[in-house]
């Protein structure tokens, strides 16, 4: 059995499968363990009740935007759960249910979108780069991390997360490129949900697949089921290895589907129609493992409730902590720009403190 | 180890970096021909062979990716000091300097530092073509988070870049091309401080404020004019961001009158916020109001009348001899050429 690895640098025409729609394995490749499968369903559930929780909290303005990532929790959480602890995490502002996966406090992944500062986690503590919002700025400092991973001999890898729109945007093919030069061990994975915002892939893009953009840059690049935890994890776990091992950067292009608008902000209805989302929904990732799992009696109604209740008390927490109100020090607006203030920012320190005393008294 | 040295400002950085390298084991220099060739200005000759392809390497040639990579690498504890080949080929480079170099540590409410220098050969005056030339300071001090640096002295180049480089803020460092090759007299120490201005020259009647290209210029500006009488005090701002407001305001609440001077284009130039910062602290010292004297509000001319553009000695004399010294009436000249405050 030829490993993906060892597939040459084109990408399969048809995308990587391992689980079916019904559930049932579908070529002889193997499966992730057991444990690993049973894992990857657990965060999923959580990560989708999370989901669901934050997009509740837009509705009563707790958040001032989310953007979900329902049924794209295979991407999410089967790539997170391939990375080792020495590993980094290089998200899109779509990508909170991987960093909830990765460990990060799930309402510091929502600091963000709360308004309250930039960014809630320290980036060092779990290895997650910034939550980032310009579009694919975040696979170069992948690359520059893996580098220097690579010039320092340590032997961690960097995982960088992008979207299908991502890709057309100059640094994506910069990054590309560097790596492949470099050969870093970075792995970029895209997640084709079909649209940046309204663009459909149509629109987006010439090519035959948004994986075969890696054989350009001589970066090795596979297309998988997105929608697929087995397929994802095993892709995203045998790039990992392989980037640890020297061997270089890998190019994955999951199709997936965002099923929920771009953002709570966003009207879906003016540029798909309702049997597109409903062809997708009958993909569903987690149904997919669900089915999985118990026709082979490794899921059965006690775990699953017991995992429904983790996920419903991780939510009730979320729900709990994110509905206190948040009040930023103003002070703080001059603590970070450089690492001493200079005189004019305390000056102007100075000022906004006096005006604020001003207003209380 | 000061050791008075004469070398050209080039000389002097590619000192700085070789020390920095030799320092600092964190330290990589990389960008665009920087390896093997030592750069199109030979900043970095020598380098890669005596420090090796890990430390000293050539990149693609992209400058997004250069910056971009570079951040990363900072993240991961390096301390890249990168090359854009020429003034308007770091465009492409802006929003990661922008966005993302200047704003990460503020972003990540401080756990995110960016030890990263961007080294960029800018502005005029050595018959470059189109966008070899351009004065592009005021696109990075407008932005928060960037450090500003402009060496107008082989001596300051050394020490400047070398503060630079052990800075923990982001760096956005001008070297002033067409000074690359004239020499002075280097002592090899690394300024105390990134954020002071000095004077140049002392003077009594007006102070000249300018930074990079235009110290030299400044300063033969300075003798020419004791032949006319007066006495020109020459600041040279070093820091263009942040702006070391006491220097500047010392020196013209002495002199009373203050002329800014820069290549870049006049309008929402470097010299208006020189001018205002003046205006603001200095008024009641003034005896005639700010001016400035800028390139015109023009692309970079080609090669055969960038003279044209450029500020020199004659046009600097022409402001200060404009400085209502005997309280008449100074008739307007056309914009551009000499603009009030
Ligand atoms: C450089 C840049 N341009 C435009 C935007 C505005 N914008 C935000 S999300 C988005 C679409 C992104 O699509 P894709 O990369 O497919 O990711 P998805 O949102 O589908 O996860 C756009 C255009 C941006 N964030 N950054």
């Amino acid at each position: 059995m030829t490993t993906a690895r060892q597939r040459s640098l084109l990408p399969s025409d048809t995308p990587l499968t391992l689980l079916g729609t019904d559930g049932e394995p579908t070529t002889a490749e193997e499966l992730p363990a057991d444990e690993v499968l049973l894992e990857l369903h657990r965060r999923m559930v959580v990560g989708r009740r999370f989901d669901t929780q934050a997009t509740a909290l837009t509705k009563q303005g707790r958040l001032a935007v989310y953007p979900s990532s329902r049924g794209q929790e295979a991407c999410q959480v089967g790539a997170v759960l391939a990375l080792e602890e020495q590993d980094w995490l290089f998200p899109t502002y779509r990508d909170s249910v991987a960093l909830v996966s990765r460990g990060v406090d799930p309402v510091e992944t929502l600091t963000l979108l709360q308004g309250g500062w930039h960014l809630g986690y320290d980036p060092y503590e779990h290895r997650v780069g910034p939550q980032c919002t310009p579009l694919a700025t975040n696979t170069l400092h992948a690359v520059g991390m893996a580098r220097a991973a690579q010039l320092k001999g340590e032997d961690s890898v960097a995982l960088v997360l992008l979207g299908d729109g991502a890709t057309s945007e100059g640094d994506t093919h910069e990054a590309l490129n560097f790596a492949g030069v470099w050969q870093a061990p970075v792995v970029f994975l895209v997640q084709n949900n079909g649209y940046a915002i309204s663009v459909p892939m149509s629109k987006q893009n010439a090519a035959p697949s948004l994986a075969h953009k890696g054989i350009g840059y001589g970066v090795a690049s596979e297309l998988i089921d997105g929608n697929d935890p087995a397929a994802v994890h095993t892709t995203v776990r045998e790039a990992v290895a392989a980037a640890r091992a020297g061997a270089g950067p890998t190019l994955i292009e999951a199709l997936t589907y965002r099923v929920e608008a771009h953002t709570n902000a966003d009207d879906a209805n003016r540029y798909r129609d309702a049997d597109e989302v409903a062809a997708w929904l009958g993909k569903d990732p987690v149904d997919r493992l669900e089915r999985h799992l118990t026709s082979r009696g490794l899921l059965d109604d006690a775990r699953r409730a017991a995992v429904a209740e983790e996920a419903e008390a991780f939510a009730a927490s979320v729900r709990n902590r994110v509905n206190v109100d948040v009040e930023p020090d103003p002070a703080e607006l001059f603590t970070h720009v450089y690492a001493e203030p200079t005189a004019a920012l305390r000056e102007q320190a100075g000022l906004l403190a006096e005006e604020i005393a001003g207003a209380k008294s | 180890m000061t050791t008075d040295e004469r070398m050209s400002m080039a000389a002097a950085l590619n000192r700085a970096l070789a020390d920095a390298l030799e320092a600092d084991d964190r330290v990589l220099v990389f960008g665009e021909d920087v390896g093997p060739l030592g750069g199109v200005f030979r900043v970095t000759d020598g380098l890669a062979a005596r420090f090796g392809e890990r430390r000293v390497f050539d990149t693609p040639l992209a400058e997004s990716g250069i910056v971009g990579t570079a951040i990363g690498m900072a993240m991961n504890g390096l301390r890249p000091v990168v090359e854009m080949q020429f003034d308007a080929f770091a465009y492409p480079a802006f929003e990661q300097i922008t966005s993302h170099l200047a704003k990460l540590r503020n972003r990540t409410r401080g756990r995110v530092e960016l030890p990263v220098v961007i080294r960029i050969p800018y502005g005029g005056g050595i018959g470059g073509v189109e966008h070899h030339c351009d004065s592009s300071e005021v696109y990075y001090t407008h932005t928060p988070g960037l450090r500003v640096v402009s060496p107008g002295t082989p001596e300051d180049a050394y020490g400047l870049l070398r503060a630079a480089i052990d800075s923990p803020d982001p760096v956005v460092f001008l070297e002033p091309k067409r000074r690359y090759w004239a020499k002075d007299a280097v002592s090899l120490a690394p300024a105390d401080s990134l954020d002071r201005a000095v004077i140049r020259r002392p003077g009594r009647d007006v102070t000249l404020i300018a930074y990079g290209p235009m110290v030299a210029t400044a300063l033969e500006t300075a003798e020419a004019a004791t032949d006319e009488g007066w006495d020109v005090e020459v600041v040279d701002l070093r820091s263009l961001s942040p702006f070391d407001d006491a220097t500047v305001a010392g020196s013209v609440r002495r002199t009373g009158r203050a002329v800014v001077v820069h290549e870049a284009s006049g309008f929402c130039g470097y010299g208006a916020e020189v001018a205002a910062r003046i205006t603001e602290r200095c008024f009641h010292h003034l005896h005639a109001p700010v001016l400035r004297v800028t390139g015109f509000d023009i692309p970079y001319p080609p090669p055969k009348l960038e003279e044209h553009h450029l500020p020199g000695v004659d046009r600097i004399l022409d402001a200060i001899a404009r400085l209502q010294w005997d309280d008449e009436v100074v008739p307007a000249r056309p914009a551009g050429e000499v603009q009030h405050a």
